[in-house]
């Protein structure tokens, strides 16, 4: 670290822009943005709302546009991310701000459930449990997607949700798409329907900030590809059954 | 906002418009060998059943997939939306027809 003091800029609340606080914070080794933010909250401005948790990135909730890109502020370190001497810090990007740097995720949780993001079992207690195949293609398509967090950065990259809200998003489909190669989901029919509605996934661009930007390196991208080629197989396939 | 149909629509117009794309380009190419003329463009398609299918087709696909593409660009960066979104979709469709159809008539028949 070259300077003692950071230039950091807190776009706060909805009006983002017009709302620009400009604090001073000291400067440190290994320094996360994160710690940037509790400094300003501790020291300088305790009125700051802000969300956080594990400060591990395990939790998915302080995600946060630093210097325009969506990131998990407590895994990156500010030396990484440092414009000159400055940086900037908004809330979330295609969420409702709440206050400061905290966003509304309903309606992120909501386009989950929307695209059947959840288990549809099959089974009872009293069946056997079923064997699943590790090295199955299915299960490693699924495997690919399973460790996502919910932490909305690939939601709020999507130039495609900014531009069209009712697009259900990469997360959501991503979990549509494990769910989808899961042998012990049974609900294909009911998620197929879900990610081909008006908000589904055919409005994907494939323009891959989703990709470019999760922090776990996982690829909606290419989960959404294969929604929309399994999507297609149903539509032909229904069409030849009528 | 973009429907299935309207989706498969598109990707089924651009599989027809690859070939239709490459075939434009070698003819282009064939073309200009020795001088380029109006009246061997119109000897080629005059009365042609062949070339009246290429580009008859060839436009066909064309309205449908850029008044598709139109309508995606429209809705996700002006907010067009419902009525007026379809309405803008379908004058970019028929409006490109016209103008590719009258040009593949003129070519063939006139």
């Amino acid at each position: 670290m070259t300077s003692k003091s950071l230039k950091v800029t807190i776009e706060r609340g909805a009006a983002a822009k017009s709302a620009q606080h400009v604090f001073h914070v000291p400067a440190h080794e290994s320094q996360t943005v994160l710690d940037v933010v509790s400094w300003i909250q501790q020291y300088a401005d305790p009125t700051l709302s802000y969300r956080f948790a594990c400060r591990v990135g395990m939790c998915g909730s302080c995600a946060m546009m630093v210097n325009g890109v969506p990131r998990w502020t407590c895994r990156t370190h500010v030396s990484k991310v440092l414009e000159g001497n400055a940086i900037t810090i908004g809330p979330l990007r295609n969420l409702p701000t709440i206050k400061d740097l905290v966003v509304d995720m309903d309606p992120f949780f909501e386009k989950w459930i929307a695209a059947e993001g959840m288990h549809h079992g099959g089974l009872t207690r009293e069946d056997p449990i079923a064997p699943v195949d590790e090295k199955s293609a299915a299960r490693l398509e699924a495997n690919a997607g399973i460790e996502c967090i919910n932490c909305s950065v690939c939601y709020a990259a999507c130039d495609t949700v900014a531009g069209n809200p009712e697009y259900l998003g990469p997360a959501a489909l991503q979990r549509a798409w494990t769910l989808l190669n899961d042998a012990k989901d049974e609900g294909r029919n009911a998620i197929l329907d879900a990610v081909s509605g008006k908000g589904g996934c055919q409005n994907c661009h494939s323009m891959g900030s989703c990709t470019a930007y999760c922090p776990y390196e996982l690829d909606p991208m290419s989960a959404i590809a294969g929604l929309k080629r399994e999507t297609t197989k149903s539509f032909f396939n229904r069409v030849r059954g009528c | 906002m973009l429907s299935v149909r309207l989706y498969f629509l598109q990707r089924i117009t651009a599989l027809l418009m690859v070939p239709l794309v490459l075939g434009h380009l070698a003819v282009i190419v064939y073309a200009v060998q020795g001088g380029l003329s109006a009246a061997e463009i119109l000897g080629r398609t005059r009365e042609s059943a062949l070339w009246f299918m290429f580009y008859g087709i060839f436009v066909v696909a064309v309205s449908v997939h850029a008044a598709i593409g139109v309508r995606a660009v429209v809705h996700e960066w002006v907010g067009l939306k419902g009525a007026a979104l379809e309405v803008v979709m379908w004058i970019t469709g028929l409006g490109l027809f016209a103008l590719g159809a009258r040009a593949v008539w003129a070519v063939t028949f006139a």
